[in-house]
Formats: structure tokens, C-alpha cells, sequence
């Protein structure tokens, strides 16, 4: 049932329908005349409806070019249906039909098309050609390889040491093989021994202590079963460490010193074959009140006289340690000394500015007479004294009685005396840093002073004289000159290689000098050798404040303020190719240390192995 | 005055050593490259003499490389491998960009691969030379053995690491060269690039070693199972494990079966030592090599004839390696790993190794013991008593066996009571202890009257010493009384006297010797000091049990 006009065409197109939504046709006829929308007057009932009462409801499909409803026909709906199913439109078409072989494989006599072939069927390619002589460049300059035949050698093992030839380069010979890691001690154990387990208090200083200073790396622990034990957490960083460590570390060869310590003790000879020589204390002398600085032995060796700090002088018989006279010199003494020569008996004092002779008259007649002889001796050289920088001058009254004999009055403090050998010269020491007149020698027979130095080489210590050669030790603050007294010029110069030397003594031959020193050292100079120390020794923990050669016994002495004299034995040879022998035989310790000071003075006996030392304890001690 | 002016640092140290900026730049390589390159070569920086001097006068830090070993290294093959290598990867980062994939293939064929054995033959000219060093290398295998298969490193790296170590435990169960071994335990930034390259060199180094190492021994390599115990094997296994490329490595690394050989001997024929004609001098020498190869002999056969059960919880590879290393039969639960030869009801079964503190089924003809005991027996060369090591039993310290002390050093008391036990003595059973610890309280109360005697003696002296002071009162009175003869003992003076002539002797040393003699002294005064700390601490220690144990009972 159709209620459309029979050939309605509209010639809008393929246009969206929606543009003409608001009018009231929908297109335009052949004609160019308006097609009317028809009328629609059907709300859903009416859809409704007509869905329920007309059978060809399901066929009915709106047109939308003509607004009007289509009722399909039979073959319409079959068309839609084969559609749907995806199949051809015509029922009739057949899709497996048998297919016509136009190309086979059988030659035809016949070519498929008549045209002629083309030129370039039968002449090379250009393009090509270019190509494979670009190829076969590029394989010949070895740019393409061909393709590598898989090479399995690489994980294939050998015998690579079959033929073992001896080619050690020097490489090998320079090689320093990375040394091993230490392999694990008792303490990495899972379950070591107890006393190998940290205590809380060694827990707690290895938890403060930096990684690099830790003795071990690690804390040892204890498990009751293997089961327990963990995995070990730090084997890679430690096979890490281990790597860096073999490329990274700078190696170094360092030669480990393997010796025994026995063997580095030099072998010396046994202090017992070097008998005789003090080894115990056997007296003490005391009376003094102050240090006692300065002690000196007569040549007899029977008496010992001391200076101290408290004034006065002792004379003390040696082998009964009894004061016998005390002499108030009224100042603190810094420095006395025994005329050495055996017929007079004569002291020298220095206190203050002054220098005083002391004639003690402990000896015999014949030797206190010719002491008293030297003693007055004419005086001849009146012009010079009112000259010379010193003044001598006669005591009388109490200090005559006292047995002082002599003041020889000088500019300035002296510091020391220093008999020469003979005993009729005897040289006083100023120390002064700005001036040449630090060091005067008296002659007592002419009572007469000179100055033999005219310029100031240092801060002079300490002198001496050479006990046979005129020659004259002068120590200053770092070196000792030795002046020729008849050439009167300056024959050596020992560099002592100290800070500052403290005292100095001078071996009988003459050819051997030692100095202490303020920095503890003693040095000893063979003066045939060199100007340079021979030895240094540095046995003293504290300054050395003196120094003794024996007159007789190769014994020397150095006293310091560690409170122990060190007594060493010397030996010099007369062969001059053969050096002196040092060894130290014998601590001596009694003094008592005071005020940082320890022993002051030393002096050996003239004739035995006997040591005198006097310390800051007010106390002189004899050594035998 | 003529003659040119020298110049400094143009002669002497300052030319021997270059830094290590200059080296790489000698050498035109990269930094990560030069790397490599000195740890495959094993170049190492040099601490030169006069650090300054060589520095040019300059104090800063830098590390200097021996110009010579700078010079061998410009000859290197494996120089040019790196800088093909680099381009290579600059090519496939090019072909990647320009999405060129069939170029990306040929140049992934084409990929520069080098070798390292001549490295290797360069580094180490005799074997001897290589086996000095197979230390590193062997940790550094078995490290990355463990290493899991996800990125970081090559799996193949990985497997190659496993299969070498793998190999090397046969090799040494074979030889039976197992001497001492020690548990530890012990409590990231790393580079792995660096552990790779030495992985790289080492992996190669223990290959060489090992295939040398199996042909000693007439092994076939790489190892092959006999095959008698292959054909078991599979029997036992094939329906438990799937037949895969790795089954076999890992019935290798079971460790349980015997290796075939090149030439299949019927039982490994005793080595004897050589008897050569010797002079008198060398007899003893001679007896007491002849004596080590025995005891060497024995310890190899430490285990033989007895018969291990390994239970699940203990570490099977290290246990089994040690058993079959000093001639044991082990096994262990199907289930645990491949290649288990019998099973926990096997009734000649004779130490099952269990380390819990209780077991449900004990069967009776064996032991049940914790596996420190292997450890231990190993160490101590002999086969120790069991009572120790059974379950539950508090186990007695495991010492280290690289400990070799010498006189003055500490020696804990376990380790004695083993040496005790090696010499052949008898070990004191329990109640002869108890026992023992009695009669040692009689001595120390005997040592104590013994002090006491000698306390009353020093008392003597002491009153001894008041007299004398009494008597220098007295004297000091001015009195003479009659002296007593003071007893001085000979050996003790002459002691101290010897003690002082070796005072002297020192004095006179030199002073560079005498700093080198404070120095060794100083050192051994620390290790007696070190040494009596221990003793004291073990004192202490041992006290405070025994307290416990008194105050229990």
C-alpha cells in the first residue's frame, strides 16, 4: 500500500535532510518545484497502533529524501538479508568459480602482448652496476666484512702453558705482587672462643672510633648453630675493596727490616773487663747549705775542696769525708779550683767579680812555704797594673787568717778559673756578649793580668789550658778554639754541633777535648781527626752540666742534671789509625734532684778510680 | 764555568713516571677504558721514592703510573679492540636513530670481540705464576655465582662464574687438595663495571687453570660424570627433573659423583714419594718430609669409610664438598637437589649432620651431629669426638686454622686441647673433668698456701727492712754495731748485671738503630700486652662459669 505520489524526485542530492528541518518542503521536484513534506500527524499512539495492526509494519523504512514511508518488496528484503550476511548482492553470482589460468607455466607459442621489449631489458643497469661497484669498494677497502662465522673460541679452554718457555720479561722481575688478604683469625669465627667477643666497654670504643682507625672491621659474634648464621652481607663491598685496591692502590717496594734487636745492639766490651772504674757510692760529704757548684781535689788527692752557693768554701779530707775548714768567702761561689802542680798547694775562688787565692795550708811545710813563696814573689810590673782592667790586691787581717792570700778584683763577675799545668798561670772567664774582654790570664809570679783576645768571638763558657803544649781551649756558646799561646793565633775550631755547651775538659795527652752540653749531649772531639765531633753521646735525659777526664785511667765523666754521672771508658791508642774506644761502664745515682737540678760539678781523683760529684742537694758524693 | 744549564725534572725520577691524566692521554682512551685496560693488564699506579720530586716540585695528590708500563701498554692488540669496540657502539646508536634495522643486525654480527689469553700467557708465564693469584679470582667467581640473574650483570657471566667454581670443587674433590677451611661470618656503592672487567679476566684465568688442573689428574674437561654414575643418575632422576641444557651442570654442582678420566684407571695408584740416594745431612730432612706426606696422606682419608646424611636445614654444597673432598660417602633428601645417592633409612648410614636443636625419628646405629663438627675435624686433621657436637649440646669454639702462632703469641685453650688430642693423648671424659676441676681447686688452694708461704717470706724481708732502718737510726746515733752479712742471691745479681751491661750497650747505639730497636721492642711489648689481655679476659671468662655452674648445683 502506497499513499505517495507516484514519481516524486527530489534533486537536492545528497544533502544532510536536516537543513530543511525548519521548512516546509524538503526538496525540489524535476520540475524545480517544492516538494511538501507530507503530512505527519502521528504521535506515538498512532505508532503504536499501526505497529500492532499492520502486518508489513517490520518492511515499512521512512524515506528520508521524500519524507514518506517505503513498504519493501520480497526482493528488497532479500537483498537486505544477503547484505547483512556478507554476501554478494546478486543471488545468482557465483564465487567459486573455477579460475582461468592465464599465466602458467607452459610455454605459449604465442607472447601475451605483441609490444617490442625495451632497450633497457637487454642493456645493464646503470643504477645497479653503480651500486655494486660501490659494493665491491667498500668490501675492498674492508668496510663490509663478511658475515663472521660464529666464533665459539672464545669460551674454549687450552692448555695454555704447554709449552712453558722460560721468557720472563723484565716486566716480571719489577712486578710487585698485590700483597694477599689476610686470611680470617680466630675472631671471624661464627662461634669463636670467648675471651675473642668484645666487652661492652671495647663494643663501645669500636662504635667511637673512626672506620680507618678500627683494629678490626668488624664485631665478633657468636651464634649458637650454623643455622643462625646470616648471610654475609659485606662480600661484595668487600671484593669491591679487594678490586679497587689491586688497580687503584700505588704499590711501593719497602724493605721490611727483619733483624733481631739483639743484633742491633752494638757488641762492646763487658763493663767488667774494664775494671777499674767507680761503680758504688761510698761517701757523702755534707755541710754545705746551698748548691754546691763547683768542687775541685788538690793533687795529692788527699783533699777536696768545694763552693757553694751558701758562701763559703769547704775543705773536706777525702777518705774520711770530715770538713776540716770552712772558709766564709762571702758570696756565692761559682767556681774553684786546685792549683795542680804538686809543690804548692794553692786555690783559686771565683765569687762575684773577684778571684780569690786561697792558701789553705794543708800540706806539708816544704810545700806550704814554697806556696807562700810564689805567693810573694817580687813585684815587677807596677807600670802595667794601674793599666790593665784588673786590680791586685793583698788581704789582711780575718781573711789573712783565713788563709785568703789574694784578690785580684775584675771588671766584671767571673764565671771560672782554670789552672794551667804548671800552676803559676791561671785563667779567669767573664761571659759577655758585647765585649772582647771576657777571658784574662794571671800570672801569680809577676801578679800580673793580660787579655789575649782582642775581639769577641762568642760568648765564652769555659776555658782551659792544654796540660803540656801552650796551647789554649776556649768553649763558646756553640765551638771550642784552641789558640796557639806562643803564636798567639787561633790553630783550630771544634764545631760541636750543640746548642750550647755547658762545660768542656781536656784529656791528659792533650790531643782528645769533650764538651757538654745544655741539650744533653756530650760530644767528643779526637782533635786529630777533625774539627768535627768523633762521637756524640746522648746518654743524659737532662742538660750536662760537667765534664771530667781521669788523669791516669781511661775513664772520662759526665755529670747532669738527671741526677746521675755517667762514667764511660775512654780508651785512646797511641797508634793514630786506630779511633779511641768509647764505652759507658757505670751509672752513678745518689744525688737527689733539686730546683731541676741534678748533679752540678764532677771531678775524678787524681790517683784512683774515684769520682767526686757535687749536686743541688747540698751534698758532694765520692764514687769508688 | 760551561756547558749547558741542566734543567730540572728532565732527568732521574721525575722521568720514569707519568700521571694518569697523561697516561690516558698517551694512550688516547677514555677513562673507563684505561681502566680496563690496566686491570686486564694488571697495571697498578707506582708510589714513587720523592713524591715531590716526580711531581715536579708540586705537592698535589696524583697518582703515577711507571712511564714503562705507560710504553708496553701503547703495543696492546686489545687497544685497538676498545676503540673498535667504541665505534661499533657509535655505528648501532646511529642505525637505532635512523631506525635502520637491517644495518643494526649486521653490525650486531660484526660486533668486535676480543680474547684475553694472551693476556693471560703475558701476565702469568708459568702456571705456578697463575696459581699464586687464583685466590682473587676464585672469590670473585664464587661471588658471582651468587649474584641473582637480573640486570646488573651478564647472565652469562653468571652461569660462566658458576660453572667454573662448579668445576673447580670437583677438580679439588678429585685431588682431594682440601686442607683447612674456616666459617665466618661477618656483618651499595660499587662499581660493577670494575668487578665485571676483573670477573672478565678471572673467569678466563680459572678456566685455563682449571682445564690445565683436570689434565693433571687425567680428568676429561670440561668434567664429565663416570659413567656409571651418570647412567644412576638419570635412572634415579628422570622423573623428578626435566632434562634441560643446565640439569647436567647441576648434577655436576651435587658434587656427589666421581669424574670420568681420560684413561679410566682401575683405583687411583698411591704417589710415592721418590727415594733418592741421600747423604747423612739430609736424613733427617729427608724423614721429616717422609712424615708430613704421611699425615697428608691420612687427612685425605679422614672420611673414608664413613657415611654422611645431610639434612635439609644444613648448607649442602659446602658440606658435601668437604665430605667427598677428604673421602666420605654423602647424600642428602631427594628433594633438596639433584644427585642424592641413597636415603635417610639407609641403615649404614653413620653420622647424619642436623642442625636443629631436636629430631622427631632418630634411628640408632648413628650419630646425630651438628655440622661444626666437620669443620672442626677437618682443621684438626683427625677424627674428633663426637660428644661435643650433638644436637642440643652447646658447641665448643670453632678456631680459625690460619692462625700459626708463634712463642709469646696467645693460644686459646681449645686449641691446645686439640693439639693434645692430634699428639695422641687421651681427652678427658666429663666426670674426669669434674674430677679434674676438683683437684685443680686443690691446687690452687695448695698454690695459695704456697703464696701465703711466700708472702710470710716476703714478710721476713720486710722485717728485714725495718731492721735496717732501725740500724741506720741507730747509726745515725753514731754507734757501731755489728753488721749482718746481707745474702745476695749469685744468679740474681748476675741477671742484673747483664741487665745493666745491656742498658749500656744501648746507650751506645746509633741513633737510627736505636729508633729501629724502640720501635721492634714497642712492637713486641704491644703483642705481650694483647696476648695477656686475652689470657685475662679467658680468665675472667672461664671464672665467672665455673661460678654459675657452682651456684646451679
Amino acid at each position: 500500500v502506497s499513499d505517495c505520489v507516484s514519481d516524486i524526485r527530489n534533486t537536492v542530492g545528497n544533502v544532510p535532510m536536516e537543513w530543511y528541518r525548519d521548512f516546509p518542503h524538503i526538496g525540489y521536484n524535476l520540475d524545480g518545484k517544492k516538494i511538501y513534506k507530507p503530512i505527519r500527524n502521528k504521535d506515538e499512539l498512532d505508532d503504536f497502533l499501526d505497529k500492532m495492526d499492520n502486518p508489513d509494519y517490520w518492511r515499512t523504512v521512512p524515506d528520508k529524501q521524500t519524507g514518506s514511508d517505503v513498504v519493501l518488496s520480497d526482493e528488497q528484503v532479500q537483498l537486505v538479508n544477503r547484505l547483512q550476511r556478507g554476501q554478494f548482492g546478486d543471488a545468482n553470482f557465483n564465487e567459486y568459480e573455477p579460475q582461468v589460468e592465464f599465466f602458467s607455466r607452459d610455454v605459449m607459442l604465442h607472447p601475451v602482448t605483441n609490444r617490442p621489449a625495451d632497450k633497457r631489458s637487454f642493456i645493464p643497469s646503470l643504477i645497479e652496476k653503480e651500486k655494486v661497484s660501490k659494493l665491491v669498494h667498500a668490501i675492498k677497502m674492508g668496510w663490509i666484512k663478511p658475515r663472521r662465522v660464529e666464533d665459539d673460541s672464545r669460551g674454549r679452554y687450552y692448555d695454555l702453558w704447554a709449552n712453558e718457555d722460560s721468557s720472563i720479561l723484565a716486566r716480571h722481575k719489577m712486578h710487585l705482587p698485590a700483597p694477599k688478604i689476610p686470611l680470617p683469625g680466630h675472631q671471624e669465627s661464627y662461634n669463636p672462643p670467648p675471651e675473642y667477643l668484645f666487652t661492652d666497654e671495647e663494643r663501645a670504643l669500636w662504635e667511637q672510633q673512626d672506620p680507618c682507625d678500627r683494629k678490626l672491621p668488624f664485631v665478633p659474634r657468636k651464634f649458637s648453630s650454623l643455622r643462625q648464621v646470616p648471610a654475609f652481607s659485606r662480600f661484595i663491598h668487600e671484593r669491591f675493596e679487594r678490586c679497587l685496591d689491586l688497580y687503584l692502590c700505588p704499590r711501593q717496594r719497602k724493605m721490611r727490616v727483619n733483624v733481631n734487636p739483639e743484633d742491633l745492639i752494638p757488641k762492646l766490651p763487658k763493663p767488667k773487663d774494664l775494671q777499674p772504674f767507680p761503680t758504688t757510692q761510698s761517701l757523702v760529704y755534707r755541710g754545705h747549705s746551698g748548691l754546691v757548684r763547683s768542687i775541685s781535689v788538690s793533687p795529692s788527692g788527699q783533699w777536696l775542696a768545694s763552693g757553694s752557693d751558701d758562701g763559703s768554701v769547704r775543705f773536706w779530707e777525702v777518705c774520711s769525708s770530715r770538713c776540716l775548714k770552712t772558709v766564709q768567702v762571702g758570696g756565692a761561689v761559682k767556681s774553684v779550683a786546685w792549683n795542680p802542680n804538686p809543690s804548692v798547694c794553692l786555690l783559686a775562688v771565683a765569687l762575684d767579680s773577684v778571684v780569690l787565692i786561697l792558701s789553705p795550708s794543708l800540706a806539708d811545710r816544704q810545700v806550704v812555704l814554697s806556696s807562700e813563696r810564689l805567693l810573694s814573689a817580687p813585684q815587677e810590673a807596677d807600670a802595667n797594673e794601674g793599666a790593665g782592667p784588673v786590680t791586685w790586691s793583698e788581704t789582711e787581717g780575718e781573711e789573712l787568717n783565713h788563709g785568703i792570700r789574694l784578690k785580684i778584683q775584675h771588671p766584671k763577675a767571673v764565671q771560672q778559673v782554670s789552672w794551667h799545668a804548671k800552676g803559676d798561670y791561671v785563667a779567669s772567664v767573664m761571659p759577655d756578649h758585647s765585649s772582647n774582654l771576657q777571658v784574662l790570664i794571671h800570672q801569680l809570679s809577676r801578679r800580673r793580668s793580660q787579655n789575649p783576645f782582642r775581639k769577641n768571638k762568642g760568648l765564652v763558657q769555659c776555658v782551659s789550658f792544654h796540660p803540656v803544649r801552650p796551647y789554649f781551649f776556649v768553649g763558646t756558646q756553640r765551638s771550642v778554639r784552641i789558640y796557639n799561646l806562643v803564636k798567639q793565633e787561633m790553630t783550630k775550631k771544634l764545631q760541636a754541633n750543640s746548642k750550647w755547651i755547658s762545660s768542656m775538659a781536656v784529656h791528659p795527652g792533650g790531643d782528645h777535648v769533650i764538651c757538654g752540653s745544655y741539650d744533653c749531649r756530650l760530644s767528643w772531639f779526637d782533635l786529630d781527626l777533625s774539627t768535627k765531633p768523633y762521637k756524640m753521646l746522648r746518654h743524659h735525659k737532662k742538660a750536662v752540666r760537667g765534664v771530667a777526664y781521669h788523669r791516669l785511667y781511661p775513664l772520662f765523666a759526665s755529670a747532669s742534671d738527671d741526677g746521675t754521672v755517667i762514667v764511660c771508658h775512654g780508651t785512646v791508642y797511641n797508634d793514630l789509625l786506630q779511633n779511641p774506644l768509647i764505652v759507658p761502664v757505670k751509672v752513678l745515682r745518689g744525688h737527689e734532684i733539686t730546683h731541676d737540678l741534678g748533679v752540678l760539678d764532677v771531678t775524678f781523683h787524681p790517683t784512683q778510680p774515684w769520682v767526686f760529684s757535687s749536686g743541688a742537694d747540698a751534698t758532694i758524693r765520692l764514687f769508688t | 764555568m760551561g756547558g749547558l744549564q741542566k734543567k730540572k725534572y728532565e732527568r732521574g725520577s721525575a722521568t720514569n713516571y707519568i700521571t694518569r691524566n697523561k697516561a690516558r692521554k698517551k694512550l688516547q682512551l677514555s677513562l673507563p677504558d684505561f681502566r680496563r685496560l690496566c686491570i686486564l693488564k694488571g697495571i697498578y699506579p707506582h708510589e714513587p721514592k720523592h713524591k715531590k720530586k716526580v711531581n715536579k716540585g708540586s705537592t698535589a695528590p696524583r697518582t703515577f703510573y711507571l712511564l714503562k708500563d705507560i710504553r708496553f701498554l701503547l703495543h696492546e692488540p686489545i687497544v685497538g679492540k676498545f676503540r673498535e669496540y667504541k665505534v661499533f657502539v657509535r655505528k648501532l646508536k646511529k642505525a637505532y636513530g635512523k631506525t635502520e634495522w637491517s644495518s643494526v643486525e649486521r653490525l650486531k654480527e660484526n660486533k668486535p670481540a676480543y680474547k684475553l689469553d694472551h693476556i693471560i700467557k703475558e701476565r702469568y708465564p708459568s702456571f705456578i705464576d697463575a696459581l699464586r693469584d687464583i685466590d682473587d679470582a676464585l672469590c670473585m667467581c664464587f661471588l658471582f655465582s651468587t649474584f641473582a640473574r637480573t640486570g646488573k650483570c651478564h647472565v652469562q657471566t653468571i652461569q660462566l662464574c658458576r660453572r667454573l667454581t662448579v668445576e673447580w670443587m670437583n677438580y679439588v674433590i678429585a685431588s682431594r687438595a682440601l686442607k683447612k677451611v674456616q666459617l665466618h661470618t661477618h656483618p651499595t656503592d660499587v662499581d660493577y663495571r670494575v668487578m665485571a672487567t676483573f670477573t672478565e679476566f678471572y673467569t678466563t684465568l680459572l678456566g685455563f687453570i682449571n682445564f690445565r688442573l683436570y689434565h693433571s689428574l687425567n680428568l676429561l674437561y670440561p668434567p664429565k660424570l663416570d659413567v656409571k654414575a651418570e647412567s644412576e643418575l638419570k635412572e634415579e632422576n628422570d622423573d623428578d627433573y626435566a632434562m634441560n641444557s643446565e640439569s647436567y651442570l647441576e648434577k655436576l654442582s651435587a658434587l656427589s659423583a666421581s669424574l670420568a678420566r681420560v684413561v679410566s684407571t682401575a683405583e687411583e695408584d698411591e704417589a710415592e714419594l721418590d727415594q733418592f740416594p741421600v747423604d747423612g745431612e739430609d736424613m733427617a730432612n729427608m724423614e721429616a718430609r717422609e712424615k708430613e706426606q704421611k699425615q697428608e696422606e691420612a687427612q685425605k682419608k679422614l672420611f673414608e669409610g664413613l657415611k654422611f646424611f645431610l639434612n635439609r636445614e644444613v648448607p649442602r654444597e659446602s658440606l658435601a664438598f668437604l665430605i667427598r673432598c677428604f673421602g666420605g660417602e654423602v647424600s642428602w633428601d631427594k628433594s633438596v637437589c639433584i644427585g642424592s645417592t641413597y636415603e635417610v633409612k639407609d641403615e649404614t648410614i653413620t653420622h647424619q649432620i642436623v642442625d636443629r636443636p631436636n629430631i622427631d625419628k632418630q634411628y640408632i646405629n648413628r650419630y646425630y651431629i651438628q655440622p661444626q663438627w666437620v669443620y672442626d675435624c677437618v682443621n684438626a686433621k683427625i677424627i674428633l669426638p663426637v660428644e661435643d657436637y650433638f644436637l642440643g649440646v652447646t658447641l665448643p669454639p670453632h678456631l680459625s686454622p690460619f692462625v700459626e702462632e708463634k712463642d709469646g703469641d696467645y693460644v686459646p685453650p681449645e686449641k691446645l686441647k686439640i693439639m693434645a688430642l692430634q699428639r695422641g693423648e687421651k681427652p678427658a671424659h666429663e666426670q674426669e673433668d669434674e674430677e679434674e676441676e676438683e683437684e685443680e681447686d686443690e691446687e690452687e688452694e695448695e698454690e695459695e698456701e704456697e703464696d701465703d708461704n711466700e708472702e710470710e717470706g716476703d714478710d721476713g724481708e720486710e722485717a728485714e727492712e725495718k731492721n735496717l732502718k732501725k740500724m741506720e737510726e741507730q747509726r745515725s746515733q753514731v754507734k757501731v754495731t755489728a753488721g749482718k752479712v746481707k745474702v745476695e742471691n749469685p744468679a740474681r745479681l748476675e741477671q742484673e748485671e747483664k741487665a745493666e751491661e745491656k742498658r749500656l750497650a744501648i746507650m751506645m747505639m746509633k741513633k737510627k738503630e736505636k729508633y729501629l730497636y724502640d720501635k721492634i721492642m714497642f712492637g713486641k711489648k704491644r703483642k705481650v700486652r694483647e696476648a695477656n689481655k686475652l689470657a685475662a679476659k679467658r680468665k675472667a671468662h672461664d671464672d665467672a662459669e665455673k661460678s654459675k655452674k657452682k651456684a646451679r648445683k
